[in-house]
C-alpha cells in the first residue's frame, strides 16, 4: 500500500482450545480513526505476517463496533479493553493483543464467556412478570430511582470486570461483579424486589458474595462506568440482613 | 403430533419476542443465533420506541400514529396490519415497563416521551439513548427465565444455512452450522420463525452490526421464498463516517433540539428549518438525507472541504443532554475524540435500514407453509420509508404475532415434523456440507473480503440516495461479475475449527444474490416514492406503481424475477406526501 505509515501488531494465537499458542506479528497501514477491529479486518483480507509469511486470519468476536454489544473484549497491551473502541492512534506501539485469560480460549482472540450467562440464570436476573398479555402499566418510579437503576441496566456482559478480578478463575465459582450489579438492579425494582430473597439465597452458597475480596479492580476497568463496588456493598448488606432475618425467624 | 417444537432463528427483539410468545403458549422453542442473543444488533438502537400513549396532553391517538406511519411510508404499506400495530403499541410499552425496562420518567414518575421524525407529537418512549439495549435486555431476561425452566434451548454461535423443505415445499426444520466446530446439522421443527434482522453488510459500511448480512434471507429467497420491496433502503441523514462502520447519531439528537446546519457566506445556514418550516430538523429521513445530499453535492457546501454537515447540540443544557442522550454523546466522544456538548458534530448520511424483506402475509407466514418471518428481515410495516422509533415497535409486534401464528399453525397442520422421513433432512444436510466443501477446496485466487468491499462500494454509490437507470444496470452487471468471481475464491484458512472466513464466504454469495434483487427492483420501479428516488422519474406514480414488489428466484437463469401485488389502501385515502 502507498500509505507509508504502518503499525506493528503482535497477536497471541491459538488455533484450537487445547492447542499450543504462539505469537505472530503483523503490519497494517495506519488510517485516521482506525481501531483494533478495523486492523483485524485488514489482516483477514491479507493474512501475511510482518516477515512476509502467509498465515490464516485471526479469529475474534465483534458485532456492534460501537461498544454496546459487549462482544469484543480482549487484552490490549496488557489491559482488558473493548477492541472496537480501542483507537490505534492512542495505543503504545507495537500493539500486543491477547485473549482474555479468565475464560477458555475458543480460538485466537475468541473466548467462551457462557459462564457469565449461566451465572445470570443462577441469580434469577429477571423480573417475574405474570405474562406478556395486557395487564396495564408497570409500577411508577421516580426520576431518581430510574437514573440510579439505569447505570446497572447498561452492563454489556463483556466480562472485563471478571478479567481483572483476583477471585474469578476456573478454580472458583465466584459470580463476579457483573452479576452482582444485576442483583442490585433487580432487587431494587418494585416488582423484582418481590423475589429478592431467592436472589440473595443464591449468593449464599459457593461462588457467592462472600468470595469477593474487595480488590475494587472491577469498578476501575468497567467500560460503562458502572458503580460496581457500590452494588457489591449494597448487595452485601442485603445478604447480611437476609441471613440475620432468617436466623431470627428460626 | 408427538412433541411439537418451534425454531426461532435470530435473537434480536423480534426473535426473542417470538420465543417468549411461543413458550408462553406452552410449546418448546429452540433459538439459533450467530452471536449470544444478548449481543444482537438490536442493542444498537438508540432513540426510542413509538406508542401513542398521549401522556403529554397533545391529543395524540393510535389513529394519528397509524396515519403518520402510512404517510411517512408514502402509502406503500398494506394498511390493516399497520393499524393493528399502532393500536397494540401502548400495550407493548406497558409490557416492557412491567418487564423492568428503565424508561426515562417524568417528575410524576410516569413514562416520559420525546419528539421524533415525521410526527408533531411526543410519542417516543426512551431509556436514555440506549433504548434498544434496554429493550433487548428485558426480553433476554424473560427468555433466560424460560431457559431456566427448560422451555427454551439456545443455540448461540450457530448460523442458519437453509430451511429443510419437504416435497410440497412446506418448511420442516432448518440446517445450521456450529460456528466453532463448523459442523452442519439438520434440526426438525413444526414451524420456523426467521428473525435475522437487517442487511447493512450488502452496502459494505452501514450503521448496522457486523452480523447484519441478510444471508439467511438470501438463502431462503433462493429456496423459493418471496422477497418484497427490496429496493426500499433507508439512508439515515446523520451518521459519523468511520473506517470500519458508519456510527449512527440518532434522530433523538434532533428530537431533543439538535439543529442541522452548514457554513454559508460565513454564517450558519439551518437549511432544514428554512426548507421545512413545519417539521424543521425532524422531517422524515428520506427527505432530510436528500436535502443534505443537495446541500453538499449540488450546492458544493460542506464542512472544511469534507462531505459533511453539522449536527449541533451546543445550545442545549449539558445536564439535559447527559440525562437524555448520554449513550450517543459517549459514542461520539469515544470514536471521534470531541465533546459534542462543546462542539457541533460532523455527520453525513449512511445506509441504515431495509424496509424490504421476506414477503409475509398479515399473520407473518411467508409463501412457504410453516416458515414465518418477523422483524427487520420482513417487509410488512414501513412501506417506502420507515419513521424513526417505529422499527423497535414493529419488531416486537411482529414477534408477538408470528409466535401466535406459529403455534396456531402447528396445532392445525395434519402431520408434524416427526412424521417426515429422515431422508428429507439428510438430503438438505448433505447439500449444505457439500457447499462447505466446495468453498474449502476452492481455487482461483479470489478473496472474499475484496469482493465484499467492491459490492459495498457499488451498492452504496448506485443504489442508495439517488438512482439512475443506466447506473443501476451497470451495478447489476457488476453483481453478476462479483458472483462469478465469488465462485473462484480460495480460502486463506482451510481449517475446520472456528473458521470465520468460511462462514463469511458462504454469506457473501447470499448477499450478492440479494444485491441483485435490490438493484433490479430499483431499476424496474420507474417512479420516486419514499426512500426510492429517481431524478428521471421525480414523482410518485400511483397509477402504475402503487404496488408491492415481490421477487422470486429463477434457478434456471440464476436471476430474480418479479411479480407485483396491489397495496391495501382501504383505510386512509391516498394524498400527496408533503411536509
Ligand atoms: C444504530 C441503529 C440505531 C437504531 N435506532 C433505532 C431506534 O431508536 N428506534 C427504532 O425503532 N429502531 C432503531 N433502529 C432499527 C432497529 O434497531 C432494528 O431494525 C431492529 O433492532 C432489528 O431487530 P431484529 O430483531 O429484526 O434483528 P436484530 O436485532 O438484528 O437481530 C438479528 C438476530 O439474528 C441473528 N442472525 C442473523 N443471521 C443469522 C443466521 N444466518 N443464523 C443465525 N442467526 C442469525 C443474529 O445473531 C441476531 O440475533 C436502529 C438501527 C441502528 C442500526
Ligand atoms: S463490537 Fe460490540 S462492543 Fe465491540
Amino acid at each position: 500500500m502507498a500509505d507509508s505509515k504502518t503499525v506493528e501488531i503482535r497477536i497471541k494465537r491459538q488455533l484450537t482450545p487445547d492447542g499450543p499458542s504462539r505469537r505472530e506479528t503483523f503490519r497494517v497501514p495506519l488510517r485516521p480513526g482506525l481501531n483494533i477491529i478495523g486492523a483485524l479486518m485488514m489482516i483477514a483480507e491479507n493474512p501475511v505476517t510482518a516477515e512476509g509469511r502467509q498465515t490464516v486470519p485471526v479469529s475474534y468476536d465483534a458485532n456492534c463496533l460501537e461498544e454496546v454489544c459487549g462482544s469484543c473484549a480482549m487484552v490490549i497491551n496488557g489491559k482488558v479493553h473493548m477492541a472496537c473502541s480501542a483507537l490505534i492512534e492512542r495505543l503504545d506501539q507495537p500493539i500486543r493483543l491477547e485473549p482474555m485469560s479468565r475464560f477458555p480460549v475458543v480460538r485466537d482472540l475468541q473466548v467462551d464467556r457462557s459462564r457469565l450467562f449461566r451465572d445470570l440464570q443462577r441469580v434469577k436476573a429477571w423480573i417475574p412478570i405474570d405474562g406478556t398479555y395486557d395487564l396495564g402499566p408497570g409500577p411508577r418510579m421516580s426520576q431518581r430511582e430510574q437514573e440510579a437503576a439505569y447505570h446497572f441496566a447498561r452492563c454489556i456482559s463483556c466480562g472485563s470486570c471478571l478479567e481483572v478480578c483476583p477471585q474469578y478463575n476456573d478454580q472458583t465459582q465466584f459470580v463476579g461483579a457483573a452479576v452482582l450489579g444485576q442483583v442490585r438492579l433487580f432487587n431494587s425494582h418494585p416488582t423484582g424486589q418481590m423475589n429478592a430473597p431467592e436472589r440473595l439465597e443464591a449468593l449464599l452458597g459457593p461462588g457467592g458474595i462472600h468470595e469477593c475480596g474487595y480488590a475494587q479492580n472491577c469498578v476501575e476497568i468497567c467500560p460503562k462506568d458502572i458503580p460496581l463496588t457500590q452494588a457489591i456493598s449494597e448487595v452485601g448488606g442485603q445478604v447480611m440482613r437476609h441471613v440475620l432475618l432468617g436466623f431470627l425467624r428460626k | 403430533m408427538a412433541n411439537p417444537r418451534v425454531i426461532v432463528v435470530g435473537g434480536g427483539l423480534a426473535g426473542l419476542m417470538a420465543t417468549i410468545r411461543v413458550a408462553e403458549m406452552g410449546v418448546p422453542v429452540d433459538v439459533f443465533s450467530i452471536v449470544p442473543v444478548k449481543r444482537s444488533h438490536s442493542v444498537c438502537a438508540q432513540g426510542g420506541i413509538n406508542a401513542a400513549k398521549n401522556l403529554k396532553g397533545e391529543g395524540d391517538s393510535t389513529w394519528k400514529h397509524f396515519d403518520d406511519t402510512i404517510f411517512g411510508g408514502d402509502f406503500l404499506a398494506n394498511q390493516p396490519p399497520v393499524k393493528d400495530m399502532a393500536e397494540a403499541a401502548p400495550g407493548i410499552i406497558d409490557m416492557l415497563d412491567r418487564m423492568g425496562v428503565m424508561f426515562n420518567r417524568t417528575s410524576e414518575g410516569l413514562l416520559d416521551f420525546r419528539l421524533f421524525g415525521g410526527t408533531l407529537y411526543h410519542r417516543t418512549a426512551f431509556a436514555g439513548a440506549t433504548t434498544g439495549q434496554q429493550l433487548l435486555y428485558a426480553l433476554d431476561e424473560q427468555v433466560r427465565r424460560f431457559e431456566a425452566e427448560g422451555k427454551v434451548r439456545k443455540f448461540e454461535h450457530w448460523e442458519f444455512l437453509s430451511a429443510v423443505l419437504d416435497s410440497s415445499h412446506a418448511c420442516r426444520g432448518i440446517c445450521a452450522m456450529d460456528l466453532h466446530s463448523m459442523e452442519v446439522h439438520a434440526f426438525p421443527a413444526d414451524a420456523v420463525i426467521i428473525a435475522t434482522g437487517g442487511i447493512g453488510a450488502i452496502f459494505g459500511k452501514s450503521t448496522n452490526s457486523v452480523t447484519c448480512t441478510g444471508s439467511a434471507q438470501g438463502a431462503l429467497y433462493q429456496q423459493g421464498a418471496y422477497y418484497a420491496n427490496g429496493e426500499f433502503v433507508q439512508v439515515h441523514p446523520t451518521a459519523i463516517p468511520g473506517e470500519d462502520k458508519l456510527r449512527l447519531m440518532s434522530e433523538s439528537a434532533r428530537g431533543e433540539g439538535g439543529r442541522v446546519w452548514v457554513p454559508r457566506d460565513g454564517k450558519k445556514w439551518y437549511f432544514l428549518e428554512e426548507w421545512y418550516p413545519k417539521y424543521g430538523n425532524l422531517v422524515p429521513r428520506d427527505i432530510a438525507t436528500r436535502a443534505i445530499h443537495k446541500v453538499v453535492y449540488e450546492m458544493g457546501l460542506g464542512v472544511e472541504g469534507h462531505p459533511a454537515v453539522y449536527l449541533d447540540l451546543t445550545e442545549i443544557d449539558p445536564k439535559v443532554l447527559d440525562l437524555k442522550l448520554g449513550g450517543i454523546l459517549e459514542i461520539y466522544e469515544k470514536f471521534v475524540g470531541v465533546d459534542p456538548r462543546q462542539q457541533p458534530m460532523k455527520v453525513f448520511p449512511g445506509m441504515h435500514y431495509t424496509m424490504g424483506g421476506l414477503w409475509v402475509d398479515y399473520r407473518h407466514m411467508t409463501n412457504l407453509p410453516g416458515l414465518l418471518a418477523a422483524g427487520e428481515c420482513e417487509y410488512q410495516y414501513h412501506g417506502a420509508n420507515r419513521l424513526g422509533a417505529n422499527a423497535l415497535l414493529s419488531c416486537i409486534f411482529a414477534g408477538r404475532v408470528s409466535g401466535a401464528t406459529a403455534v396456531e399453525y402447528l396445532r392445525n397442520v395434519s402431520n408434524g415434523a416427526d412424521a417426515v422421513p429422515s431422508s428429507v433432512f439428510d438430503q438438505e444436510k448433505l447439500r449444505q456440507q457439500e457447499l462447505n466443501e466446495k468453498v474449502l477446496e476452492g481455487k482461483g485466487g479470489e478473496n472474499p473480503y475484496t469482493i465484499w468491499r467492491e459490492m459495498g462500494q457499488w451498492m452504496t454509490e448506485h443504489v442508495t440516495v439517488i438512482r439512475y437507470n443506466e447506473k443501476l444496470k451497470k451495478c447489476d452487471e457488476k453483481m453478476v461479475e462479483l458472483l462469478e468471481r465469488s465462485r473462484r475464491i480460495n480460502l486463506s484458512d482451510q481449517s475446520r475449527w472456528s473458521n470465520q472466513t468460511l462462514a463469511f464466504t458462504r454469506e457473501l454469495s447470499n448477499m450478492l444474490q440479494l444485491a441483485r434483487v435490490i438493484t433490479q427492483g430499483a431499476l424496474a420501479r420507474n417512479e420516486s416514492r419514499g426512500a426510492h428516488y429517481k431524478p428521471e422519474y421525480p414523482d410518485r406514480d400511483d397509477q402504475n406503481w402503487l404496488k408491492t414488489t415481490k421477487a422470486f428466484f429463477a434457478p434456471d437463469v440464476d436471476e430474480p424475477r418479479f411479480v407485483y401485488e396491489p397495496v391495501d389502501t382501504s383505510l386512509i385515502p391516498l394524498r400527496e406526501r408533503k411536509y
